[in-house]
């Protein structure tokens, strides 16, 4: 009887992977493999501010718990730990953490991962270099937008930090199109009056479809009054794979998680 | 000129006159049979016994079509999916709304008469909100089935219950979120419940007291027939395995039945196995779960039985509407049955005898690779994490189809290219508890990028491409299952479906918009953008000579006819 | 390296557009809203409030051609109370709980959702009332319920600042949509059922920071403190010695703005405790009342208060409605005011001078005006009703007034009273701050009724509860001209134009069209759920449109091609 699957699980206390801004990558069966590197870094940092208090730098800091077992009281999915992170276990001791999807993301490929994470491996960014980065060698800003500053034309970048995970960001960098919101692809239009239209995609109907301009407006266009309506999959953004060296990718990276929104 | 007492005693007489009109039952038995001869009237949730959701009414047409004007709308006030289907009896409409009423209005203007509200045991437990699809009628009497389990007789004129009888113990997982069906002197239910490992029924009540007079257990037990098809766990089995699953073997009937008077014969869907994704706690093929079962409308007797996905692991309900048609098969008369089943097969059934006849796929599948010459689907599970098709909700679900006699075309709304990850878990039986033994996980056609919540509502920002399906309604010719024409829409769509004598097909959809289509063709031929989820089946009728055309979006009711 | 990007796509495949980089709603352009009919760029249409349009498309004669264009529906429930922002062709809405939509005004698609996380605590007398957006450039400001503001860019959705201006937990909410005066936004606080201290504060556009907040409730020292008096050495009753601190007059309608005068106007609400006078002596300034402030600092520069000492929750919470008229043969800079207590004022905007007052609908709480504009109060003997009952004979509904016909429009409860009882109210920190309440007046007794005021979709009240009209009352005089009655208590705003169509809705759901000079329906649709919004019309691409909201669906209406 699911007509509304997801929701219904959720209701019935089932796991449902991957459904949406978990580390989705994940099959959610704990496979350590199935996590991105930089989820797992960034996950690792987390850990080491937010639960080493209780848990320990090595996962066996309260009684009875030890994650270098891969083992868990309840949680057998990703899903679990993420209700178990979030929610907390009321009396014992264990708190409700306000994190956000891509810090949940992290912490959870970092717990799969504790016993192969190796922390030498990885320089952690720094967020303030990687802002320099942002400005300047990688020019982010001639695109995408940050708060009230730069154009429109590329997705806003505000709240990246709050709603990509670090393992996605990273492959958004390396692999632009891999990671392009659907929503987002570039849409190119000519009216039967021959003006011509090309945009970003914000929404999308069987008759109509919403895009922000290339002169930055809104423009709602009806199918039918078009000539031509092409979509494009491949994002008109440049990859950084080999243009940025290990550290400013990781700078930048570290820059973009610290993009929360307001 | 009439004297004064001369005038006094015609209005009498008249007045007597009306008000002995108006004491006939309003809905009788044989009106019911001849439903389709009663256009101007919607008195059972399909339209008429058949389940076509095909008018003869004619007025509105592809040539005026584009006329047609909102005349009046209705606001429920209690949020989420409003599916119900209302009932239309002389110019007087019956509908459901959230949590469980009933609201009767003037089918002309949409001011309402009365409104009843059940009120609810304040634990009911159901799968997926307060969902209700609609009313059956028999005289003067509404029929109501309730989120905690019971069905309700309410007087159509007051609004007030004359009975109201517990059909089973929600506290245990049933629920009834189906319109009832009267067949003769008998109120026929069925009960949700499959994702609660309930064991499934349909039972037959007095309609004038509400005694229960058959049930039939979608579940065989121990001694019946079928029970062999919930098999002993080998003792090899390394997995979990329940040694009595049938007692909690799920197949709910959640969705109306048909009726065909002529062979006495009732038809209903019946819902996934509990647990929905764990089949290796229920070896066999698990009778009658998503099935089809024929039952005699006086005893609830099983005539027949054809089973569409057996041993099902993909929670497949097959909890659609059994659409009957009288057709030539192979140059000889056939009383068939076509179903559009969540599998993604399209069936072409004899309903006298259950055999099979055709099955042939309306969208992407790959759970099966065919269905062998007695009708048994040759099923291909797929590897561990990776995709099947159809997804978990289906290549359809219970959205009404239609079936035009004119066109002689089966019209259905279909999800198409969408598929799910599926994975079990053992799952222990609790009452009244979740039971759904699994992982499901949608194909995203960004990993790792945020989605919007789920498959379920996508919301009025579609961010889902093709990759994770798109919608399109459907018109196969049932003869071969072949595509005749296909209407894409870039959502997926739950709208149920209605077609007139104008070879006219009204539907609606995910994303808002009402659209009348050319039931031959499938040109658009007008639309209304009504701004949300449109999620019941549009019915029509006509009140004063006047047709109108009624479907729900979002919380309202809109009612639509041509400008004068 | 940047040839892909999706700006240098742009330029490469697009020549044919001219950039328009511009801001899109200039403080120029607000001056100006009334003769940029197209669109509509503030609440009340332009900074006079007077919710009338130039647009003359449809007129008495087509308006029978009206038909349903589009929908968009919210799903939150509960009175969707907001009225859109057309700015070329993309409408702004708000809705619950406290979203903001952009849509596509000719099609009713959604271009973006923006939904701010609030502070779980809410602090709200009425639910997750919105009322609408203010814009200035390419920016909305948006008043949220725990009391933040914040600016959203209208081409992204996204959040641009977010300002908390007062405490959500002690009570404090915006509910109002905020007024761009130059390079400020400006908006009040909700919350005189939570004793709060209103006030009215602006902000610059750009940043978020404060530049100015006017307290409605003075403080020591500042002038009007005297009219929180004393309390008797020996009260009879309980009372407060310092019931300034809680002391309401919040501020949860629009104001309005005089260029001219460079002043703008704002009604303020009931003082705390609502119901309880004896616990608060004095005039209780400034709540009820209305006062000019100087738009650069916030300085009061007059005031006038339409119930002093209020004890009925009579909210002097009206849009302020300006207008130049001649009066006595002179023209006059004219404030035109219906309020909650039933009268229908007239006052000099420059200086607050109290010209005339009429009361529109049956009223026993004041028995007429000392010359110096001051109510003559006769409070009701305990247990008798007093007219109007808390809601008003009028309420926070935005009122019309169309310069052609001199007219003054509005919707009114006629003939509804209340049992008013005070009792003692102890200030608690975001706890409700009544002081006791008012018992709707039935005619029957123990029979069962509507709960509250606000009624379902069976009308179960009578006639001797009281009923509701659309009235339009001559602005000068305070006449009846004319009045369209209807069977339940209306809370809709009206819309009128330059061609004399007035729109309005129901509480029972219809949504019409009437003729401004003589109140002579001229069309109807039926749309099932109450109208609380105030209508707008816009027009796009030389296409008139006329958007309402009823129920949870947003309906925009059109003429029939």
């Amino acid at each position: 009887m699911h007509r509304h699957a997801l929701r219904l699980l959720a209701v019935l206390g089932l796991a449902v992977l991957g459904s949406t801004s978990l580390a989705a990558q994940a099959p959610g069966n704990g496979h350590p493999e199935d996590y991105a590197p930089a989820d797992i870094a960034y996950g690792a940092r987390l850990y080491d501010s937010q639960c080493t208090t209780c848990h320990g730098p090595n996962g066996d800091g309260v009684g009875g718990i030890d994650f270098k077992t891969g083992k868990f009281h309840t949680a057998v999915t990703d899903r679990d730990l993420a209700g178990v992170i979030t929610n907390g276990v009321a009396g014992k001791g264990m708190p409700a953490f306000k994190f956000d999807a891509s810090e949940l993301a992290g912490v959870i490929a970092y717990l799969r991962n504790i016993n192969a994470f190796d922390r030498s491996s990885v320089k952690p960014g720094d967020a303030v270099r990687g802002q320099q980065v942002f400005e300047g060698k990688g020019d982010c800003g001639h695109c995408h937008r940050v708060g009230a500053r730069g154009p429109r034309a590329a997705p806003d970048l505000s709240d990246i930090g709050a709603t990509r995970g670090a393992g996605s960001i990273m492959r958004t960098l390396m692999d632009p199109s891999s990671q392009m919101m659907p929503i987002n692809r570039p849409v190119h239009a000519v009216t039967r009056d021959g003006r011509v239209i090309n945009g970003r995609r914000l929404n999308e109907d069987t008759y109509t479809v919403q895009l922000i301009d290339d002169q930055e407006r809104l423009v709602s266009l009806t199918k039918a009054d078009l000539r031509e309506y092409t979509i494009r999959t491949v994002s008109p953004m440049p990859s950084y794979k080999g243009k940025l060296t290990d550290e400013e990718a990781a700078d930048l990276l570290a820059y973009l998680l610290s993009l929360k929104g307001r | 000129m009439m004297t004064r007492r001369a005038t006094v005693a015609r209005t009498v007489a008249l007045l007597v006159a009306a008000l002995a009109v108006r004491a006939h039952a309003q809905v009788t038995s044989d009106r019911l049979v001849n439903a389709a001869r009663d256009a101007q009237n919607w008195i059972t949730y399909s339209g008429t016994y058949f389940s076509q959701r095909h008018s003869t009414l004619a007025q509105i047409t592809p040539a005026n079509v584009k006329n047609l004007e909102l005349k009046w709308m209705y606001q429920a006030a209690a949020p989420g999916g409003w599916q119900t289907s209302p009932l239309v009896v002389d110019g007087i409409m019956y509908v459901t709304q959230r949590p469980n009423d009933v609201v009767a209005l003037d089918a002309k203007t949409g001011r309402v008469f009365w409104i009843y509200r059940h009120t609810l045991d304040p634990t009911q437990i159901v799968c997926c909100g307060a969902n209700n699809r609609g009313l059956a009628m028999l005289g003067d009497t509404l029929f109501m089935g309730t989120l905690d389990a019971r069905l309700v007789a309410i007087d159509a004129k007051t609004g007030r219950p004359i009975w109201n009888i517990a059909v089973a113990d929600n506290k245990a997982g049933y629920s009834v979120t189906l319109a009832p069906l009267v067949v003769k002197d008998k109120v026929l239910v069925g009960v949700g419940g499959g994702e609660f490992g309930i064991r499934g029924f349909v039972a037959a009540y007095d309609a004038r007291t509400g005694k229960q007079v058959w049930r039939f257990y979608t579940i065989p037990g121990p001694g019946e027939a079928g029970y062999d098809t919930w098999e002993a766990c080998p003792a090899a089995q390394k997995t979990f395995c329940d040694p009595s699953a049938w007692k909690h073997g799920g197949g709910s009937v959640w969705v109306t039945g048909s009726y065909d008077p002529a062979l006495n014969l009732t038809y209903w869907g019946v819902g996934n196995a509990g647990p929905d994704y764990n089949q290796e706690q229920r070896p066999g093929d698990n009778l009658y779960t998503d099935s089809v079962v024929a039952l005699d409308a006086d005893t609830g007797a099983l005539k027949w039985h054809y089973q569409f996905t057996p041993h099902d692991r993909y929670d497949y309900d097959s909890v659609q509407v059994p659409v009957l048609a009288d057709i030539t098969w192979h140059g000889a008369p056939l009383k068939a049955m076509f179903w559009a089943n969540r599998n993604g097969y399209f069936y072409v059934l004899d309903r006298e005898t259950g055999q099979f006849l055709l099955g042939k796929p309306f969208v992407k599948v790959n759970w099966s690779s065919g269905i062998d010459e007695h009708g048994r689907p040759i099923q291909t599970p797929q590897p561990p994490g990776q995709p099947t098709w159809p997804g978990n909700q289906g290549g359809t679900n219970w959205y009404s189809p239609s079936y035009s006699p004119r066109t002689r075309l089966f019209y259905l709304s279909a999800w198409e290219n969408y598929a799910t990850i599926f994975g079990g878990l053992p799952a222990e039986y609790q009452e009244g508890r979740g039971f759904g033994g699994g992982v499901l996980r949608p194909v995203e056609p960004v990993p790792g990028a945020p989605g919007l919540a789920g498959l379920g509502r996508r919301g009025p920002i579609n961010n889902w491409t093709e990759t994770a399906g798109s919608g399109a309604v459907i018109a196969l010719d049932p003869t071969t299952g072949e595509r005749k024409w296909r209407f894409p829409t870039t959502d997926v769509t739950d709208s149920g479906i209605l077609t007139t004598a104008t070879d006219l097909l009204f539907t609606g959809g995910r994303e808002g918009y009402f659209q009348a289509l050319d039931a031959r063709t499938g040109t658009l031929l007008w639309k209304a953008s009504l701004g949300a989820q449109i999620i019941n089946a549009p019915t029509t009728y006509a009140v004063d000579g006047k047709q109108y055309v009624a479907t729900v979006s979002g919380l309202s009711l809109c009612v639509f006819g041509l400008r004068e | 390296m940047h040839q892909r990007s999706w700006v240098g796509l742009g330029l490469l495949l697009t020549l044919t557009i001219a950039p328009a980089a511009r801001a899109q709603v200039t403080a120029d352009g607000l001056l100006n809203a009334g003769r940029d009919a197209r669109n509509w760029i503030t609440y009340s249409g332009t900074y006079a409030s007077q919710r009338y349009s130039t647009l003359a498309q449809i007129t008495p004669a087509n308006a029978k051609n009206l038909e349903l264009k589009w929908m968009y529906q919210g799903a939150v429930p509960g009175g969707w109370e907001a009225t859109p922002l057309v700015v070329d062709g993309v409408m702004y809405v708000t809705q619950r709980p406290n979203d903001v939509v952009a849509l596509d005004a000719k099609t009713g698609r959604v271009f973006w959702i923006y939904h701010p996380t609030l502070d779980p605590v809410q602090i709200v007398c009425c639910g997750a009332n919105n009322r609408g957006l203010a814009i200035l450039g390419d920016t909305l400001f948006l008043g949220t319920l725990d009391a933040h503001l914040i600016a959203i860019d209208t081409k992204t959705g996204r959040p641009v600042w977010n300002t908390k201006i007062a405490e959500g937990r002690t009570g404090y909410s915006v509910t109002m949509a905020p007024l761009v005066v130059k390079d400020k936004v400006l908006l009040g606080v909700g919350g005189s059922d939570f004793g709060v201290r209103g006030f009215v504060a602006a902000y610059d556009a750009h940043s978020g920071k404060e530049a100015w907040r006017s307290y409605m409730v003075p403080g020591p020292g500042e002038p009007g403190f005297e009219t929180w008096q004393a309390c008797p050495e020996k009260p009879t009753t309980y009372c407060d010695p310092e019931a300034w601190k809680h002391g309401g007059g919040a501020v949860w309608v629009t104001g309005s703005y005089d260029p001219t005068l460079n002043l703008t106007y704002w009604g303020t609400g009931n003082p705390g405790p609502d119901y309880n006078p004896f616990q608060r002596p004095g005039d209780n300034l400034y709540t009820t009342s209305v006062v000019a402030l100087d738009a650069d600092t916030g300085t009061l520069k007059w005031h006038y208060q339409f119930t002093p000492q209020d004890r009925y929750d009579y909210d002097a919470v009206q849009i302020p409605v300006l207008a130049d008229l001649t009066w006595h043969g002179a023209p006059l800079k004219a404030m035109l005011w219906a309020n909650r207590n039933g009268y229908f004022y007239l006052l000099d905007r420059a200086t607050g001078k109290f010209l005339q007052a009429e009361p529109f609908i049956k009223l026993n709480w004041a028995s007429g005006f000392d010359e110096g504009g001051r109510p003559i109060q006769t409070p009701q003997a305990e247990g008798q009703p007093t007219w109007p009952s808390s809601p008003g004979g009028t309420n926070w509904y935005s009122p019309s007034y169309s310069p052609r016909t001199g007219l003054f429009y509005l919707s009114v409860w006629e003939n509804f009273a209340a049992i008013v009882k005070s009792s003692r109210s102890d200030y608690v920190e975001g706890r409700i701050f009544g002081g006791g309440g008012p018992t709707p007046f039935v005619p029957v007794p123990g029979a069962p009724t509507s709960p509250g005021f606000r009624r379902g979709p069976i009308n179960t009240w009578t006639e001797a509860v009281g009923s509701g009209a659309i009235m339009a009352l001559d602005a000068t005089t305070g006449k009846l001209k004319w009045k369209f009655p209807l069977h339940d208590g209306n809370e809709s705003g009206i819309l009128t134009t330059a061609s004399d169509v007035l729109f309005a809705g129901t509480n029972d759901g219809y949504f019409q069209a009437m003729d401004a000079r003589s109140g002579t329906l001229l069309w109807k649709t039926i749309l099932g759920g109450q109208v609380v919004n105030g209508p707008i019309t816009y027009e796009i691409d030389g296409k008139q449109y006329v958007a309402t909201i009823s129920g949870l669906s947003l309906c925009v209406f059109g003429l029939h091609e």
